[in-house]
């Protein structure tokens, strides 16, 4: 059964331009995002995928301005964040929302529900306390919370899955645009982690939202993604739509990570070629493709040149010199 | 089971004094596991697993309350003088923790902690054991190994660590390795690199092995036979294969079931398991699923199913079950 899917009328809501993000260590430089463009159309969900130190939860916080990027831009709704300084962030920042991976350690443990999801209105300067408080019960319910029973508690009385419902709520007050999601469930048990993706997908339509969602579970990313774009030591590797990337993955790191998948079945026996060995330094990344130290189909030419994003299919690109499968 | 056991843990229960009252982490559980062979222990965060591993490990926190047998290899472990019991973990009982980076002792080197463990239980000298150290090393797949032994834990990515890890566990040839979420930590390549180096050593050194973990997609390749346990009880037990596709607990269907699937399409809703497990202080007079269950009646709350075989001999504890023992009497 396919859900409706949320109004994509085409239009990017979001565009990343040749983003480049480093950051010294010592008299070194930590080259954490290089080189990545990709976009997010209104109404979509992006899947982010990588392993750790990938660059994904760095790209995630330079689209939002946490961390200011080293070089390129990032439009949203035609507007550079790149350029944006002080108030005019900060306006821009009511459309643009954080949810984190820990739920727990992303609530002030000492202070009321209620008060830590009316905080963005007050920030705002919303200054009507009826209203507010409104605003709050209304977003409360959406996500599963009975507001007579959580807005005088405090974090610590509640679990994983309700302290994530919390912070979703806070994410959702100021009815933003664009919510990154950086591995909202990752900290989560499986029945539970299945509550907050449900609750994520209600909330998409119900707020008309667009999702850049960020998540090492492959699984997990496909459940909720329209597409999804892989990425591999700071650069981008592949981007495609959903199914198709799954059905015929074009870069063999994309394959690797789908190889990598543990499935729930004894029948499939589990994957034996997964090559030993880990992500090198992003201090000290490999010459041309980043992936070739790992790659079985690496060559002098993926030592040389480093592979530009080429198309495959119909929306789906790879950046690889060989890659498993090629444009019809 | 086939063969004698080497582990039969009977009718062990944990209890743990807290502030909010006594806490059963582990009710009345029966394992057995032959020489050799893989058990899997799947719950979610809070049903007992880890728990009962350290009951078996006899690392129980000092305010904690077991009773019941752990009998490993002809003796009982709960009986045991602390001396008899140290002399044990090493060459017969061996773990491998959660997280790599608070199981290695972060001022020492990796050296030193190979080293000390070889010297320790196998009576080494310093140059053997540094010898057998950089074999040990290169077996569980580190490269450069004579280097490494002279650098310190934070110098190691987290799948290294945990090789370092798994290395000491295998480093005095233990008969059972209990593996508490081994690769929960780590990425998912790492995790299938790790799994496998597991499933290789248990071959080649015919260790037996628990593999404790939240993810059904772990177990379902990698063990012989499978306890799924909720609220402190093993509520199935089955053959691997057999509990996959007869599985009889609802709860166990339902944990299957919100794994998200890759086969299905995107957006597609997932069967959630509404509400959450009951408070471990306040234990139901009946079945512990089925405030969350949708086969419950008033039977299942108020009173507690026995764990029960079927006619093939997989256990289940529900008065519900999804396939009833058909050929029960036959």
């Amino acid at each position: 059964m396919m859900r409706d899917t949320a109004v994509t009328d085409g239009s990017k809501l979001l565009e990343v331009e040749n983003l480049v993000v480093e950051y010294p260590v010592g008299k070194k430089t930590v080259h954490a995002v290089t080189d990545v463009s990709l976009h997010v159309d209104r109404g979509e969900t992006l899947g982010l995928v990588g392993e750790s130190g990938c660059g994904k939860s760095t790209l995630g916080r330079a689209v939002l301005q946490l961390r200011r990027p080293t070089a390129g831009k990032v439009m949203f709704d035609g507007v550079d964040l790149t350029q944006l300084q002080g108030e005019t962030m900060r306006l821009m920042r009511r459309r643009l929302q954080l949810i984190f991976q820990d739920p727990i350690a992303s609530l002030n443990p000492r202070r009321r529900i209620g008060d830590i999801v009316a905080e963005p209105l007050v920030i705002t300067g919303l200054t009507d306390r009826a209203e507010r408080e409104r605003r709050v019960r209304a977003v409360m319910t959406a996500v599963g919370l009975d507001p007579d029973l959580a807005m005088g508690r405090l974090p610590h009385e509640f679990s994983g899955g309700q302290c994530q419902r919390i912070c979703i709520a806070r994410a959702l007050i100021l009815e933003p645009e664009l919510v990154i999601c950086d591995e909202p469930v990752s900290a989560l048990d499986v029945s539970i982690r299945a509550q907050i993706l449900n609750l994520l997908e209600d909330m998409k339509r119900r707020y008309g939202l667009t999702l850049l969602f960020i998540a090492h579970d492959l699984a997990v990313v496909k459940a909720v993604s329209d597409r999804i774009a892989v990425m591999y030591l700071g650069r981008l590797c592949e981007v495609g739509p959903t199914e198709q990337l799954f059905a015929r993955p074009a870069h063999p790191y994309t394959a690797l990570l789908l190889e990598a998948i543990p499935v729930p079945d004894p029948t499939v026996r589990p994957a034996v070629n997964v090559p030993i060995g880990e992500p090198p330094s992003p201090i000290a990344p490999p010459s041309g493709c980043r992936f070739r130290t790992r790659c079985s189909r690496a060559d002098r030419r993926c030592a040389d040149e480093v592979p530009p994003l080429r198309a495959i299919g119909p929306g789906q690109f790879a950046a690889c010199h060989h890659p498993l499968t090629t444009a019809a | 089971m086939t063969g004698r056991a080497l582990l039969s843990v009977e009718r062990v229960s944990v209890g743990l004094p807290t502030p909010r009252g006594h806490l059963l982490a582990v009710d009345q559980v029966d394992l057995s596991l032959a020489p050799g062979r893989t058990l899997g222990i799947v719950g979610e965060s809070g049903c007992g697993k880890t728990m009962l591993s350290r009951a078996i490990l006899q690392l129980l926190p000092k305010r904690a309350r077991l009773s019941g047998t752990v009998m490993f290899d002809g003796q009982d472990l709960v009986r045991l003088a602390p001396e008899a019991l140290r002399r044990l973990r090493g060459p017969s009982l061996a773990v491998v923790f959660q997280d790599p980076m608070t199981s290695l002792n972060p001022v020492l080197t990796i050296g030193t902690q190979i080293i000390e463990t070889l010297q320790a239980h196998m009576g080494m000298e310093a140059p053997a054991a540094a010898r057998r150290g950089v074999e040990l090393l290169a077996a569980v797949g580190i490269p450069a190994p004579e280097q490494r032994l002279r650098q310190y834990p934070h110098q190691l990515s987290g799948g290294m660590r945990q090789r370092v890890a798994i290395a000491i566990a295998l480093s005095c040839e233990p008969k059972l390795l209990i593996a508490d979420e081994p690769t929960t930590a780590l990425d998912v390549t790492v995790q299938a690199q790790i799994l496998d180096l597991l499933a290789r050593e248990q071959q080649r050194r015919h260790m037996a092995m628990i593999l404790i973990t939240h993810d059904l997609g772990v177990v379902a390749g990698r063990t012989d036979e499978v306890a799924v346990m909720y609220a402190g009880r093993v509520v199935e037990r089955a053959p691997t294969p057999a509990l996959f596709t007869s599985m009889h607990m609802p709860y166990t269907e339902a944990l299957l079931a919100a794994i998200p699937k890759l086969d299905s399409p995107p957006h597609t809703p997932l069967p959630a398991i509404a509400g959450r497990p009951p408070d471990p202080t306040r234990p139901l007079p009946g079945c512990s699923f089925a405030p969350r269950c949708r086969y419950a009646d008033d039977r299942c709350r108020s009173a507690k199913p026995p764990l029960a075989p079927d006619h093939a001999g997989s256990l289940y504890a529900c008065w519900h079950p999804l396939q009833p023992p058909a050929a029960l009497g036959t």
